[in-house]
């Protein structure tokens, strides 16, 4: 616990030593401006940490917009951070279920087609070397040609991005049983459909739940990203875009912490997951 | 040869000339060389060498789980392949090879699942044959839970749930303590002469082939072939104090002689 606190409190310090050295430029400029000579030390600090538009806007700055756009707001409205977060959550949430199910799928194909391993394998890693704001306006322009508007073509890039980790995971996870286990199915004369069930797929599971950590957080990034080039209306990613249009950096900085702190409560999910079906397949810990 | 005793009637397994050759990137290695063996029904055949012998590989060659590259084999008078299909034989690995997320009731169900038995089969078949181990009261637990000794045992359950003839057993108890083994070793030969059933059983070592077979097959390696077959004159019903006798004395004696004349004591 000890340890936890101390970096936190550690962070909060950089954070608002780093706001401060900052934004006292600008501040220094506004005193200049307004003719105002033999400022205090306290009153500089107070100043830099409240502007309204800082350069690194203060944790406690980040907290009020948090409070004030998910609080005070009713979710229906166009202000409240929630109604944006959910936008993005459910892009992101049925990215990564498709994400997840592809992945699997090709990983189920690579491992019982050689010619398959041969040919998808370079594909799949090709794929994940464009660079994603590359190649997120093209599907959704070419989605947009074919009629598919609104929430799948930015779930499609949630899917682009996570069925990567999906696939490669489960490629070694349903190759990891150890041989006697699959000369066990052989002498009992088993199908290869009842060694995938009985055998492939149990002991895949803790790649794919690891898969699907990283899966499930990069779906959120793609989420976001697919949200910019559809001209920002609604989400996180419209949020960001929208704040960077108007140098709303508060607003930038809270839907970022709101990005990642769905994000973690994401993966957390994907942990207990993990440990409740560890725990039913009898895991010694 | 002494086999006024034994019941061999048919011959269960029959390899006649049977070769087997691993292509490596070092040359080819011969595995089997030239194998020629008949094992009757009811027979506990132990397969004893140093490794590279082949023993292992015969053994998998008789599962099927190898394919010779010259020769013949039969089991139960039909290829090697029919016989794996037809599920003909248990097949007892090294290592216990259970499958660790499932209970060892689920371990033992699996052939059977495979094989498609009704439940009410199965349960039965679980029951008695963790009986016949004596793991009745562990069928919840999951195999960490269990010692090795357990583990082993509950991976031979898991082998006569098929209810096979013929069992082959792949140094079961290579990895186990002295004194689990030859526990094991004693409930093992309760086991067989309870059953009746044929095992093939591969061992490096000596008192426990002298100990459990009716015939002990000495391979020597480089090529992987077999040196001399040693009929036991011991009687079918042994205790562990058998060991201290000269007739078993005598035995092991042969054996290691066979072994260092199949210049396995070689460097």
């Amino acid at each position: 616990m000890w340890p936890v606190i101390v970096v936190i409190t550690g962070i909060v310090v950089i954070w608002y030593g780093s706001a401060v050295m900052l934004n006292k430029p600008f501040q220094h400029d506004m005193y200049k401006r307004a003719n105002v000579e033999n400022v205090s030390f306290s009153q500089l600090l107070g100043d830099t940490l409240n502007q309204e538009r800082p350069v690194l806007p203060a944790p406690h700055q980040v907290y009020q917009e948090l409070y004030k756009t998910t609080v005070e707001k009713k979710i229906t409205s166009k202000r409240s951070l929630i109604y944006h977060s959910w936008i993005t959550l459910s892009t992101a949430l049925s990215g990564f279920v498709m994400g997840t199910l592809l992945g699997i799928l090709l990983a189920v194909g690579i491992i019982h087609n050689r010619a398959l391993d041969k040919s998808l394998m370079p594909w799949i890693i090709a794929s994940q070397t464009i660079p994603i704001l590359a190649i997120a306006p093209m599907i959704i322009v070419v989605l947009n040609a074919i009629g598919i508007q609104g929430l799948l073509p930015k779930a499609f890039i949630s899917t682009y991005l996570s069925f990567f980790p999906v696939a490669v995971g489960m490629v070694k996870g349903l190759r990891s049983p150890e041989t006697s286990h699959l000369d066990l199915m052989r002498t009992y004369n088993a199908s290869a459909w009842q060694t995938f069930w009985k055998l492939r797929l149990p002991a895949s599971l803790p790649f794919l739940f690891t898969s699907m950590k990283v899966a499930v957080a990069i779906a959120m990034v793609g989420a976001i990203v697919g949200e910019l080039p559809t001209g920002a209306v609604a989400g996180l990613g419209a949020r960001l875009l929208a704040g960077s249009y108007y140098g709303q950096t508060i607003q930038i900085w809270s839907a970022l912490v709101m990005a990642s702190v769905l994000a973690a409560c994401l993966v957390g999910l994907v942990s207990l997951g993990n440990r409740w079906v560890l725990a039913r397949m009898g895991a010694s810990a | 040869m002494g086999e006024a005793d034994s019941p061999s009637v048919a011959s269960v397994i029959e390899a006649r000339n049977l070769s087997l050759t691993f292509e490596t990137g070092d040359g080819p290695v011969h595995a089997l060389s030239d194998i020629d063996l008949s094992i009757g029904a009811g027979d506990f055949v132990s397969l004893i060498g140093p490794s590279g012998c082949g023993k292992t590989t015969l053994l998998r060659v008789i599962a099927d789980l190898e394919t010779p590259s010259d020769g013949s084999i039969t089991v139960n008078g039909v290829t090697a392949e029919q016989a794996r299909l037809a599920r003909a034989y248990g097949y007892v690995f090294q290592a216990a090879a259970l499958y660790p997320w499932r209970t060892i009731a689920r371990n033992v169900a699996l052939p059977l699942e495979v094989m498609g038995l009704p439940a009410r089969e199965r349960r039965e078949r679980i029951a008695r044959n963790l009986e016949l181990v004596n793991l009745q009261g562990f069928e919840k637990k999951y195999p960490w839970q269990l010692s090795g000794g357990m583990q082993q045992r509950a991976s031979i359950a898991r082998a006569l749930a098929v209810e096979p003839d013929l069992l082959l057993m792949d140094e079961p108890f290579g990895a186990l303590d002295e004194i689990v083994r030859d526990h094991l070793n004693e409930q093992l030969l309760q086991l067989w002469d309870k059953t009746g059933k044929t095992v093939v059983f591969v061992t490096h070592s000596i008192p426990e082939a002298v100990y459990l077979s009716t015939r002990i097959v000495v391979m020597s390696p480089r090529p992987g072939r077999i040196h001399e077959v040693i009929d036991s004159t011991l009687p079918r019903e042994r205790t562990l104090d058998i060991r201290e006798t000269p007739e078993f004395l005598d035995i092991a004696h042969r054996v290691r002689e066979g072994l260092r004349l199949g210049h396995s004591y070689d460097d």
